[in-house]
């Protein structure tokens, strides 16, 4: 049993959404589900961060960052894709500019389908990406320390 | 005789401070965190949240920008234990405050070390800070002197009448710069209180994972230091009405933290002096003329 499943910090990262996802996640925030309830701190800051949380598709422009916020996050870390745009890449899948789902980019442990995705489906799937950071914990305690801290 | 039990009330002391002050340095965020949802009519987190934070943090790996970094940020830890324990085991008032500020160097030299402009902006807003406190701390070391005659913690706690009633305008001057040390909002500055603002986290943008977390424990010694200043304006009424001050000066700050939207730098340092310049220097006058 570690502490990460008691206090998961998420970095929330807008790709090439509607914006409907966006405001479902922050709706998670307000007092209706309060998240904080679970020791969920929504973090800007990819270093703090333990859950990614992606909603929209990937377009050619933000690959990149996508993939230097994913590796700023210190080990163990969980991606969380949440909406059909981050899944599959939606309807916005046939747009000349999209490359479709977050997995085309870096590795998702947890899909969150919808659109959008309703708060307590984003809930839901945050608290099952705790179970796979657990796993995630218990994999890099038995492999040797690479950057001693 | 005497000075050996002397000498073992103070290791008594100090060794307290060292180790239930995280404790209750943790609870207190807690009790915050907690207070701080319910005036947003939140439900908030358990009590121990703060502690399950810093056991994650333990249990990450971190990124290290620089080797320095940690080194910075040990020191910056060991600093702010000297101090308390320098405190509470009745040492120089004086001393006290020159070493918090050391401690607080420290700390800005690990996040300068980082080359981050997050980083580097929190480190010149938390200079600013220290700029615009410094002056209203000695300004209550002087006055407890003026009141006690000694910069002696030790001396000052066991002073007969209450400071609080000779020392009004500084204490109010105090609550003032607590706002700035207790890293609250519209003071804020150096580490915005939540990531998702312009700075990220200022000065502890680039501390993850463990050096984070001494980041936080560090923190929780120097609010109950800070606690401590507050309960040396009470010590007279007795413990129990010194620490139930303490705890009120604590709730009225987090209300203030949630009342208010971050000030810039420009007028806290501005706002600081004038505080300390009218509150503070004109209690110490009136109190050395009066003498
Ligand atoms: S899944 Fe629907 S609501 Fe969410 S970003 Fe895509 S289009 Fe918008």
């Amino acid at each position: 049993m570690s502490f990460l499943k008691k206090s998961p910090w998420i970095l929330h990262y807008d790709g090439s959404s509607c914006n409907g996802c966006d405001i479902e996640v922050l709706a998670c925030l307000t007092p209706l589900y309060d998240i904080e309830r679970f020791g969920i701190i929504n973090t800007g800051n990819p270093k703090h961060a333990d859950v990614f949380l992606i909603t929209g598709s990937v377009n050619e422009q933000n690959i990149p960052i996508i993939k230097r916020l994913y590796e700023q996050m210190p080990d163990p870390k969980v991606v969380v894709a949440v909406g059909i745009c981050a899944t599959s890449g939606g309807i916005f899948q046939e747009c000349y500019n999209v490359k479709g789902g977050i997995d085309k980019v870096i590795p998702v442990d947890v899909y969150v389908p919808g659109c959008a995705a309703r708060p307590e489906a984003i809930i839901d799937g945050v608290v099952q990406g705790l179970g796979v950071l657990e796993k995630k914990y218990a994999a890099l305690k038995n492999k040797p320390s690479k950057t001693a801290a | 005789m005497m000075d050996t039990k002397n000498l073992l009330e103070q290791l008594l002391w100090g060794g307290g401070y060292l180790l239930l002050a995280p404790l209750a340095g943790g609870l207190l965020a807690g009790f915050d965190r907690i207070l701080t949802a319910r005036m947003q009519s939140r439900k908030g987190p358990p009590v121990l949240q703060p502690f399950y934070d810093v056991f994650k943090l333990l249990e990450k790996r971190g990124t290290v920008v620089n080797g320095f970094q940690n080194f910075y940020m040990i020191c910056f830890l060991i600093f702010v234990m000297l101090t308390g324990v320098l405190f509470f085991s009745g040492g120089d008032l004086l001393l006290t405050i020159f070493a918090l500020t050391v401690a607080g160097v420290f700390l800005v030299l690990g996040a300068y070390s980082t080359n981050s402009p997050y980083s580097t902006i929190g480190a010149e807003r938390e200079l600013l800070q220290m700029m615009a406190y410094e002056p209203m701390l000695l300004i209550v070391a002087i006055g407890m002197y003026l009141v006690t005659c000694s910069f002696q913690v030790r001396d000052i706690i066991t002073f007969s009448a209450p400071i609080v009633y000779s020392l009004p305008a500084v204490f109010i001057g105090f609550i003032f710069i607590l706002t700035i040390k207790f890293r609250k909002s519209p003071f804020d500055l150096s580490s915005s209180h939540h990531g998702h603002q312009e700075i990220v986290k200022g000065i502890s943008t680039e501390f993850s994972g463990p050096t984070l977390a001494l980041f936080e424990i560090a923190h929780w010694y120097e609010n109950i230091l800070l606690l401590g200043f507050v309960y040396l304006f009470f010590a007279a009424f007795g413990p129990v009405v010194a620490v139930v001050s303490s705890i009120v000066a604590y709730i009225i700050e987090i209300f203030i933290d949630n009342a208010y939207a971050r000030l810039t730098w420009r007028f806290t340092v501005r706002a600081s002096w004038t505080v300390a310049a009218t509150f503070g220097v004109v209690n110490i006058l009136v109190i050395a003329l009066l003498k």
